[in-house]
């Protein structure tokens, strides 16, 4: 490329956040590394005193954390699943999305791992995973799947970088020193010739189709931790699928959470645009009628048998302690995109934000109220018990999403949000397309099938 | 080789709970004290549970005493992610305490919640911690690690030990638990399972004998007597 080069608008955009800071942006980093900071003070607290400073107990013995593993494994799913299946199936409009899509992805599994640590009683012996692990044990079975998924998302990340990485190393020649190596360094001496581009797609290609089995995987052995034990309501075959339904789920409103942030604070309105909030929305219906059918199925088996032990799990839910939990997931994922999203005025950027939060905040309910419940009522338990969450664990609940977007802005003012190459790439294809229109509609152009 | 095994008659048992207060001495269980007790997070061993069936006036209390069950095939040791639980040859259900990671995946998935874990860094009151049993192998457990009843297998070694020291064989009636050597009733008996003329294994034939929650197919090696 050569330095006379003229910015267009959508480089001239895209990279403006990585030039230019506001003090807004500081502030929001300030008020988010503030929270993390909390949270190291009440893990070092945890890891200082034990496990004692939360509210779990026997039996009890999973709570909030482990609700959050699970949650943030979830939303790990909005990213790579969602960019890959849409890349698969050549979908357009996936273009200027699937960057944010993949960076959630990447984040969340760090802190869904990181929530494992946290609940660890010996968070020293972490890596006793590592030197004596068991595959006969389902722990392990997440620990092996996280990983993969883990360093497949990685490199589904950075491939579709690489050519962007290329554009900064040449274009922002003014940026501190660090910064034009780290560019340098990860363009991995891209120069965009015709060879590097057709690897690069067939790269892409194949990481596209192996992530989604991977993918799958993560989340079914997530739900087996508890599908594999005895315990009323979770040993059930339909966990491993109602968790996957439920992570893509929560995953896509993740995906415009953070879409909907970054398209506001780096003004990105002119490329993501009403379409994509259409189709997404469209998609999060569907996943949120999924996510209702495998509900009532579940409900409705344990409910309709007169297994003790399963059917006073179920009434603790319905009608117990944990009844508004319970109302308020099902008002979250089900009445609520139902209500916003169903007409098309509904899948705007305001509408789907709303939709979008609601959902996570169900989907969270959905994890702790599939976790919390059965433990309070074993099969063998000559009194309920109850678990009330202590200050560390919302805290440490409050720290983790609060790192997990401190990551996430950091990231995308060193690198751009937008796949540049991949909207041009898109434009070109649009224009082509249209020329082709245009010449058959003057009769100009033969419309033939191509020879097989 | 023995196949370790009790039998606990609730005929015979009347709940005055010194199983559980021989257990907390020869194992050196900590004391969690009335605040953390209430919060669920006291460590018995082993445990008298009250079930309560019925309504007034119709109300049934059935107490069962209930320490480790020593499943044949238990759900924790299926679960552990490091082989910090396992089963020796005789049967019993051990923890590694140097191997456990904490994640309480066995305390999960254990059906009899028989598996306690160290919320905190064991505690005793002064008068207590000077009458700790010294034996190594029930030194106190760090913070962080899940524990269990162990049918005493510090008690089983130093059978075995004075066994040869006397220089005659081993037999089952050597050893016994702490909680059945001290069960006021007389309602606890202990040893080889597979010993037909053992009395263990008679008893467990019995027609009054059942198993705890016998239909996960945990196979515990612990048999109840019906009451009435």
């Amino acid at each position: 490329m050569d330095r006379t080069h003229r910015e267009s608008d959508l480089e001239r955009t895209v990279l403006g956040p990585l030039r230019k800071t506001s003090m807004q942006f500081w502030l929001v980093i300030a008020v988010l590394g503030g929270l993390v900071l909390m949270g190291a003070v009440l893990l070092g607290r945890q890891w200082t005193t034990g496990l004692g400073v939360t509210g779990l107990k026997r039996p009890i013995y999973w709570g909030v954390y482990i609700s959050n593993f699970v949650f943030f494994i979830g939303i790990s799913h909005a990213g790579t699943l969602i960019s890959a299946i849409l890349r698969v199936t050549q979908a357009e409009w996936r273009r200027p999305i699937t960057r944010i899509a993949e960076a959630i992805t990447f984040f969340a599994l760090i802190l869904g791992a990181l929530q494992l640590w946290i609940d660890l009683g010996r968070p020293d012996r972490i890596l006793f995973l590592f030197f004596f692990g068991r595959f006969q044990s389902p722990l392990l079975w997440d620990v092996t799947c996280v990983t993969l998924y883990l360093l497949s998302s990685t490199l589904y990340l950075y491939l579709p970088m690489i050519p962007d990485l290329a554009r900064l190393r040449d274009r922002m020649t003014d940026a501190p020193r660090w910064r034009r190596r780290i560019y340098t360094v990860m363009a991995a001496g891209w120069h965009g010739s015709h060879e590097q581009h057709r690897r690069l797609e067939r790269g892409i290609s194949i990481m596209a189709v192996l992530i989604i089995p991977i993918a799958v995987s993560v989340h079914t052995v997530v739900s087996w931790i508890f599908g594999m034990t005895m315990q009323p309501m979770w040993h059930s075959t339909i966990l491993g699928p109602y968790f996957v339904v439920g992570a893509i789920f929560s995953g896509i409103a993740m995906l415009f959470i953070f879409m909907t942030i970054v398209r506001r604070a780096w003004h990105l309105e002119r490329w993501i645009k009403a379409k994509q909030y259409d189709y997404l929305g469209i998609l999060l219906l569907v996943m949120s009628a999924f996510w209702g059918y495998f509900t009532l199925s579940e409900y409705l088996t344990t409910g309709y048998s007169s297994l003790i032990n399963e059917v006073q799990v179920l009434l603790a839910k319905i009608q117990g302690e944990y009844a508004p939990w319970f109302c308020a997931m099902v008002f979250c994922n089900l009445i609520l995109p139902f209500a916003i999203l169903i007409r098309r005025k509904g899948r705007t950027p305001t509408g789907a934000f709303i939709v979008a939060v609601g959902v996570a905040i169900g989907m969270w309910i959905e994890r702790y109220t599939i976790i919390a419940p059965s433990l309070t009522r074993p099969a063998l338990m000559a009194r309920f018990a109850i678990y009330t969450p202590t200050f560390t664990e919302v805290g440490l609940t409050i720290a983790s999403l609060a790192l997990f977007a401190l990551l996430f802005l950091l990231f995308f003012k060193l690198f751009p949000a937008i796949s540049v190459w991949e909207v041009e790439e898109g434009q070109a294809v649009a224009a082509a397309r249209q020329k082709a229109e245009e010449l058959l509609r003057q009769g100009q152009l033969e419309p033939t099938l191509p020879t097989p | 080789m023995p196949r370790w095994g009790m039998v606990i008659d609730l005929d015979k048992c009347f709940a005055c709970q010194s199983c559980t207060v021989a257990c907390r001495m020869e194992n050196n269980t900590p004391v969690a004290g009335p605040d953390q007790t209430a919060r669920g997070r006291a460590i018995l061993w082993n445990e008298v549970l009250p079930f309560i069936e019925g309504e007034y006036p119709k109300v049934h209390v059935q107490l069962i005493p209930r320490p480790c069950q020593m499943c044949d095939n238990p759900p924790c040791i299926h679960v552990c992610p490091v082989k910090a639980t396992y089963k020796t040859d005789e049967g019993i259900i051990l923890v590694d305490y140097k191997r456990c990671i904490g994640c309480r995946f066995c305390a999960v998935a254990c059906p009899y919640q028989v598996r306690y874990f160290n919320w905190y860094v064991p505690e005793w009151p002064a008068a207590l911690k000077a009458h700790l049993n010294p034996d190594p192998e029930v030194q106190p457990r760090p913070r962080g690690v899940i524990e269990k009843c162990t049918f005493c297998i510090q008690r089983l070694r130093k059978a075995r030990e004075k066994a040869e020291a006397e220089g005659r064989p081993f037999t089952a009636t050597d050893y016994v638990p702490a909680c059945v050597q001290t069960c006021t009733g007389h309602a606890r008996y202990f040893g080889d399972l597979d010993d037909p003329n053992s009395l263990v294994h008679q008893l467990a034939h019995s027609p009054r004998a059942f198993r705890l929650l016998e239909e996960m197919g945990t196979q515990p090696k612990v048999y109840y007597l019906k009451q009435g």
